[in-house]
């Protein structure tokens, strides 16, 4: 070690370069500044969610605290905010929404699910490229186009086909709702699908499975975590639609009690009513109470939907 | 040679061969099912609307609520609102994307940031209006207006442009950064000078895809400042306006005497925008995907 | 007995002293307990097999660890007379410290740009001045007489060979103190390899050069000192001259010279 014995202090005269590595020039500054900007920017994110919820739970905390009777608002049967004396059961809401959904889904999960397949195990080279345009450009519908087209145009299609006086019913909205969901449903079924391991479909192969047996046996089981978040941010998604589901549904506060009958949808009754509610009153608030439990189950949705993805590919 | 081909499909490899062109048929057909509603609107539109789009009815300003006249004050609205919610959203959406792609830690902030986007991409646009009326409207006063429906725009399709400019800031090389850094360059001076103009195109899609949203989103804006009818242009981010979408639902729903190609026209107006502006976002892609110089 | 180099009387203070130094990725060890100085005007070779640890160590005199999460340094490393770890401008730092990795990274930009990015990071606008640094910078690479015609193309559109001497005459528009070479050579053929290494002999009287190489000649053609890695441990560090004179100590730096493993 004797090479190395020089003594390791600094020149008595320092370089004149040296000076600059304990000055703290304007790039540095600069850095620094733009460093909190962006990280700004980053929180914001956590911010803005957080207010989300804050607001629209101050509009509402009135209500909460003083009158608000969360039995009555979850099993009430009756929603009339504006006869005297009004009442606040959102159970017909809840059931319209639950009902709408689940005949989205009916109708969702076997497209989307059908699709991914095609797109992710069938399909090459163009043709697919050409199907996920497709795909992506269904997603980009507005859902107010998507209303339009139950309005005029799945409404009478209904009438005629099942012989039902209202054409405006939870068969409408369902459609409607199925076919808004299912885009983003088949994109993320897709990645699941990629996300399996090609030795796993090649070592199936190779024991003489068809390209079918190869899907059913190896793939889709190994992509069910990603299939059920697909589900899962479909429903989220079908669940928290306003206009199209306002403009197709017929928007009758009853319990539905077959998919030809007319529903409401909390979203659509937020949408329909807050216009008309007097800023303060006990109506505009218990329209924000709606919005936050909307906000508490979507957020509980999205998390579990996040959560198996996420838990999935660390596991990868 | 002609006798025994040893690559025949025996008749077992033959009946199976076969069950794979019926599963891969079948899948081809539910694909389908889903793809020819998307053409069908389209087709739908063009037949119903088409006869009602003229250059009067897109240059009219709209009478007796929306029945008669044209669409120039929702379209000029819609513009507005879009213009003002990219004004606003962008900036803080590429400041997000450059901290998740270029400082944040995989520490619990990090993850927080995530959830959080995840959630305000999944909140409901209905329950955005309630924060906008809440936030915007009332709270910080901008009273119904532009200002306060593209602020609440502006908040709903923020993840939109993190995602999409968080993506394409990933797609640059490490090593570009770490051969500026060796350079001197601060943290910053490498973002300005190498990361960022070379994800410009990914920018540019999030702005395209929020354009997107901004026109075709109705429920959002219905409270916090679009109004159903409107002669006037608006003067500035405080003046209430129309918008395209909130005047489709107008005229679909709310206003009696409507002639039936009025919706449809203004549907098709507003579809041939949002297909436009994605077709767009999706050649951009593609074209950066073409040419990557490295 | 042993020292070697110049005479220990007149040596000046080293340029950059390493002490005890480790590096860690996660919970991956890539380097222990190495020691290393740097003279003035001082050409050290590193040699060893793969996963030795030196380009870890090259990293670590940039402190690249302040921009690499999982990257954690243990240990003290000076330079100029400053403990690393209290260095207020690390952007100072780096930018008197040139770094040339194994495979080339030729930025997007133009090759006149390439070349100009230091300066001007530094404040550099003038053009004629900015003109001077590419042009000289960019023939001690020996890469001016190919692309002197074409400046404003790509950059990285070079041939691997092209786009590491355009590497290097990024590094050396840097005008650093400290020049970092990792296995710079592998990207070139041999002609180029010594072109720059006549170069490397004279920069020599402007700066300090670590020359981590996987050609054992290579040290011995150019380096002062030369250390052995191995395992992310430091060997032995002895007079080049030495080590090719059978002056080694260490039966493992016999063994890799004389190519039984590595």
């Amino acid at each position: 070690m004797a090479a190395n014995a020089y003594p390791p202090t600094a020149p008595p005269g320092q370089p004149a370069w040296a000076a600059a590595l304990d000055t703290r020039n304007s790039a540095w500054w600069q850095d620094l500044v733009m460093r909190v900007v962006v990280m700004a920017g980053g929180i914001s994110a956590i911010l803005f969610i957080v207010a989300i919820f804050g607001f629209i739970a101050s509009q509402g905390i009135e209500f909460i605290v003083h009158r608000l009777d969360l039995g009555a608002l979850l099993t009430g049967v009756r929603w009339e905010p504006t006869v005297e004396p009004p009442s606040y059961g959102a159970l017909p809401l809840i059931a319209g929404t639950a009902f709408i959904t689940l005949v989205a889904m009916a109708i969702a999960v076997p497209l989307a699910f059908g699709a991914a397949v095609y797109v992710g195990e069938f399909a090459r080279g163009k043709q697919r490229e050409w199907l996920k345009i497709g795909i992506e450009l269904l997603a980009a519908i507005p859902s107010v186009v998507w209303g339009v087209i139950g309005l005029h145009v799945m409404k009478p299609v209904i009438q005629d086909l099942f012989g039902v006086q209202v054409g405006l019913n939870v068969l409408n909205a369902g459609i409607i709702l199925g076919l808004m969901a299912a885009p983003i449903m088949a994109t993320i079924a897709e990645d699941a699908l990629k996300a399996v391991p090609d030795t796993y479909r090649e070592a199936a192969e190779s024991l003489g499975a068809t390209k079918w047996q190869v899907v059913w046996k190896v793939v889709l089981p190994h992509a069910r975590p990603g299939l059920s978040a697909a589900v899962l941010l479909g429903i989220g998604r079908a669940f928290g639609e306003t206009i199209a589901v306002l403009m197709a549904s017929g928007h009758r506060l009853m319990i539905p009690e077959s998919i030809f009958d007319s529903a409401a949808t909390l979203t659509a009754t937020i949408a329909a009513e807050l216009g008309e509610a007097a800023v303060g009153g006990d109506h505009y608030q218990v329209l924000f109470v709606l919005g936050m439990l909307l906000f508490v189950i979507t957020f509980a949705i999205n998390l579990t939907a996040d959560w198996i993805v996420r838990g999935r590919r660390r596991q990868a | 040679m002609t006798g025994a081909n040893p690559f025949a499909p025996t008749s077992l490899e033959g009946r199976s061969l076969a069950s794979q062109g019926v599963a891969k048929a079948g899948f081809l057909v539910i694909t389908l099912l889903l793809l020819i509603p998307a053409l069908g609107i389209v087709g739908v539109l063009l037949v119903e609307g088409w006869p009602g789009m003229t250059l009067s009815f897109l240059l009219e300003k709209p009478r007796e609520n929306g029945a008669a006249g044209g669409i120039a004050t929702a379209l000029v609205g819609t513009i507005w609102l879009t213009a003002v919610a990219l004004v606003v959203a962008l900036p803080v959406g590429v400041a997000a994307a450059i901290y998740l792609s270029e400082y944040a830690r995989d520490n619990w902030l990090t993850r927080t940031i995530n959830v959080a986007i995840v959630n305000l991409a999944g909140v409901p646009s209905i329950v955005h209006a309630l924060f906008g009326v809440g936030a915007f409207v009332h709270f910080l006063q901008f009273g119904k207006s532009i200002l306060a429906a593209s602020c609440t725009l502006a908040v709903m399709t923020l993840p939109v442009v993190i995602v999409a400019t968080r993506e394409s800031l990933q797609a640059v090389p490490k090593a570009f950064r770490e051969a500026t850094w060796n350079l001197g360059a601060t943290r910053w001076q490498t973002i300005w000078r190498i990361v960022l103009p070379n994800s410009g195109s990914g920018i540019l899609t999030g702005l395209i895809l929020v354009v997107c949203r901004a026109v075709g989103e109705t429920a959002p804006i219905m409270f916090t400042g679009a109004v159903f009818f409107r002669q006037l242009f608006p003067n500035g981010v405080f003046d209430k306006t129309m918008a395209l979408s909130l005047h489709l639902f107008n005229v679909s729903t709310q206003v009696t005497n409507v002639p039936r190609h009025v919706p449809f026209a203004v549907a098709l107006t507003l579809i041939l925008v949002v297909l436009s502006m994605n077709a767009l976002a999706i050649w951009f892609r593609m074209r950066l995907r073409g040419r990557k110089k490295w | 007995m042993v020292t070697a180099g110049p005479s220990p009387v007149a040596a000046p203070p080293a340029l950059l002293t390493v002490r005890n130094l480790s590096i860690r990725y996660g919970d991956k060890v890539a380097l222990q307990g190495v020691d290393l100085d740097v003279r003035p005007n001082e050409i050290v070779g590193i040699i060893g097999p793969a996963n030795a640890g030196k380009t870890s160590f090259l990293r670590a005199l940039n402190r690249m660890d302040a921009l690499v999460p999982e990257m954690q340094v243990d240990g003290t490393i000076t330079f100029a007379g400053r403990d690393l770890r209290d260095v207020r401008n690390l952007y100072a730092l780096r930018s008197r410290i040139g770094v040339v990795f194994p495979l080339p990274v030729g930025l997007p930009l133009s090759i006149y740009d390439n070349v100009a990015l230091a300066p001007r990071l530094r404040g550099v606008k003038a053009r004629s001045e900015l003109d001077g640094i590419v042009e000289r910078s960019l023939r001690r690479a020996a890469l001016w007489d190919e692309v002197k015609d074409r400046l404003k193309s790509l950059g990285s559109l070079l041939s691997g060979g092209q786009q590491q001497r355009l590497t290097i005459a990024r590094a050396l528009s840097q005008e650093p103190e400290l020049l970092l070479l990792d296995e710079f050579s592998i990207a070139i053929d041999p002609v180029t390899t010594m072109r720059i290494e006549e170069v490397l002999k004279e920069l020599r009287q402007e700066l300090s050069i670590v020359l981590v190489t996987n050609l054992v000649q290579q040290a011995r053609r150019l380096a002062a000192r030369t250390a052995f890695f191995l395992g992310g441990r430091c060997v032995e560090i002895i007079a080049t001259e030495l080590l090719f004179s059978g002056g080694a100590k260490d039966q493992r730096t016999i063994d890799y010279l004389e190519g039984r493993f590595g």
